[in-house]
């Protein structure tokens, strides 16, 4: 599925912000009416006085209210950009493009028959688009279920938002909270016939959870987090090899059906 | 009033900015931000006569106040340019120029055979300076005795607007400025991106796929202009200047140091609308200067 609406360049206000010690969720107004933005899709942030932040920072959309105009990002501090826009005060601005980039594939609404069980599958900071994607499955009456996976119990973050739309399943590689093992270990994917994943994470996490689909025979959508410079099309470094050769991640992506991918 | 259009010799552009080959793709990706009519002209994304791959990921490192990058000229081919995205391109209310890149000077000569056939591309700038590819690009414009061929060449067939791009990573752009306006270019573009590298300390491995890519936004700009002065004072043909212009001072300070006109290139991924905004400036700073014409800024720098 492809963005329909216009791309925009938005300020924003920060209004709310929850902190961790390496991650915040920070949560946005802006003025303008929001255009219509679908779960998988991603912003460019513009980072001001942070001098080693040339460019702007991608980050998934984790939630939007278009009602209120309000949208949240879920930044993990791994270097200088994201700790400048971690550290930001209330009230700051913050300029963004959106809405950028293809999104999750929603299956129709639910039905007695056709697909049933949607595991999400999200690692370390990968689960911020699930939850903007929980909330539309739950909406076409699914009752999503998200196994989410980190390093300890510190890298879970938003569970009560989690709680709020379906299922929760949780693995902790030094079993801090959950089960201890990675998240392809967790019984859950025993337990139930898997009908469709979606996931969200490091590389190696989503190589991990492409191969287990392909041996169950599953569907299965993942998000890639390729370097991007513009983020909108016009400078193709953010491209994965792909079976139709080299392809924006920025446009026909972040997110890929596993089958469209060489790995 | 202010008069903003700029001439290239017959090329006229309705204000000197222009955007950057491999910068603005084909002008389409900008549409949802800016109306195109408000710039002098757009270059294309660099095309060559067969499709490319383009190089492996990664493609790109972010360095202080600018980027590395090593696309590798990823394009569908002059082909399918003509086919496809002609076109969806052709109407658009602005000077479209095709940025032309080979490895042989046949590949350049064929290319612009085919581009002179569309008749809404008034013109197409040679890229001799692609740091990117293996097997040319860069290699006719560092040797003047190549660029030299590869100009001569594609003038011989080629009728419309020839607008060189000059490499950077030479000791003396001058030498080469020269050799191409002797050839019969009718203006002269530059800077490419600077020839660089990046390391990643902690996995002690290079950050792009090619090892080496090519610098460029404001951390070139210093450089860039130094080369557009010297070359405005070597040559007699319109100079294009470009390299790390992110705002209308800067695009001032270019004409100053002798361009005609200006592009806009990795500034765009950061402010998509960056080159409408500097044409606005352009006008505003005439008129505070009491300027009739945006011309009268090229080369104006005052050295008493
Ligand atoms: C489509 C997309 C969606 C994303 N969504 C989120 C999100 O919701 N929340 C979030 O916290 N992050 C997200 N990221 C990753 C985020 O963009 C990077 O972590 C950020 O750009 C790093 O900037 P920095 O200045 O803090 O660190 P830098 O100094 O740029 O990098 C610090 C370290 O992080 C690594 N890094 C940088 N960019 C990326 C990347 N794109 N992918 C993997 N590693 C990277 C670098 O190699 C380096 O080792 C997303 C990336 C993409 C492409
Ligand atoms: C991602 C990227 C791709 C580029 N591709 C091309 C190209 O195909 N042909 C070309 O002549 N120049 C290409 N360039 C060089 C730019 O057109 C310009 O010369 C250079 O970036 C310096 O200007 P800037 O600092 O304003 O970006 C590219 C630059 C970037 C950043
Ligand atoms: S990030 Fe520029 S094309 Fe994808």
């Amino acid at each position: 599925m492809s963005s329909i609406a216009n791309k925009l360049v938005l300020d924003f206000i920060l209004y709310e912000k929850e902190e961790w010690p390496n991650s915040a969720l920070m949560k946005f107004k802006t003025t303008e009416i929001l255009p219509e933005i679908f779960p998988g899709q991603f912003v460019q942030v513009k980072v001001e006085d942070s001098p080693e932040t040339y460019l702007r920072r991608p980050l998934s959309v984790n939630f939007i209210d278009r009602g209120n105009s309000c949208l949240w990002l879920l930044v993990q501090k791994v270097g200088p950009g994201t700790r400048k826009l971690a550290a930001l005060a209330l009230d700051s601005k913050v300029n963004m493009i959106l809405p950028l980039g293809n999104s999750f594939s929603l299956p129709e609404p639910k039905k007695e028959s056709g697909i049933q069980n949607i595991v999400l599958i999200g690692g370390g900071i990968g689960t911020a688009p699930l939850l903007f994607l929980g909330k539309s499955l739950r909406e076409l009456g699914y009752l999503p279920n998200f196994l989410l996976g980190g390093r300890s119990a510190a890298d879970i973050l938003q569970l009560e938002e989690f709680r709020l739309y379906g299922k929760v399943f949780i693995t902790t590689q030094d079993g801090t909270l959950g089960e201890q093992g990675l998240v392809t270990e967790h019984s859950i994917l025993n337990e139930i016939q898997v009908d469709r994943i979606y996931c969200c994470g490091p590389k190696p996490m989503m190589q991990a959870v492409a191969s287990l689909a392909k041996k169950i025979n599953c569907w299965c959508e993942v998000s890639l987090e390729n370097l991007m410079a513009c983020g909108f099309g016009a400078c193709l470094c953010c491209v994965e090899k792909t079976n139709k050769g080299h392809v924006c991640t920025c446009t026909e992506g972040p997110v890929f059906n596993i089958n469209e991918l060489l790995w | 009033m202010v008069d903003l259009s700029v001439q290239l010799k017959a090329l006229r552009l309705k204000n000197p900015v222009m955007t950057a080959s491999g910068t603005f793709g084909y002008g389409e990706e900008y549409l949802d931000f800016m109306d195109l009519s408000r710039i002098g002209g757009i270059i294309v994304k660099g095309t060559t006569i067969r499709p490319r791959e383009g190089n492996d990921y990664p493609r790109m490192a972010e360095t202080a106040s600018g980027m590395l990058n090593a696309v590798g000229l990823q394009n569908k081919g002059v082909n399918y340019f003509v086919k496809n995205i002609y076109p969806r391109i052709c109407d658009f209310d602005t000077n479209v120029l095709v940025n032309v890149s080979g490895s042989t000077v046949e590949d350049y000569v064929q290319a612009a055979e085919i581009i002179q056939e569309l008749d809404k591309i008034p013109g197409i700038e040679l890229n001799v300076s692609c740091p990117n590819v293996k097997e040319g690009g860069m290699a006719f414009g560092v040797s003047a005795k190549a660029l030299c061929q590869v100009v001569k060449e594609v003038r011989a067939v080629y009728r419309k607007h020839l607008m060189l791009k000059l490499s950077p990573n030479v000791t003396d752009i001058t030498v080469l400025a020269k050799t191409a306006e002797e050839q019969g270019a009718d203006s002269l573009s530059l800077i490419n991106t600077l020839l660089g590298m990046a390391i990643d300390a902690e996995k002690q491995r290079p950050k792009l796929s090619t090892i080496t890519g090519g610098l460029s936004g404001p951390c070139v700009k210093p450089v860039a202009l130094r080369m557009v002065w010297q070359t405005y004072k070597a040559v007699k043909i319109p100079v294009v200047g470009m390299g790390g212009i992110s705002n209308t001072a800067d695009a001032i300070e270019f004409m100053l140091a002798g361009a005609s006109a200006i592009q806009v290139g990795t500034a765009n991924f950061i402010d998509p609308v960056v080159s409408v905004t500097i044409a606005e400036g352009i006008e505003d700073y005439c008129q505070r200067h009491g300027l009739k014409s945006a011309s009268e800024l090229t080369g104006a720098l005052r050295l008493d």
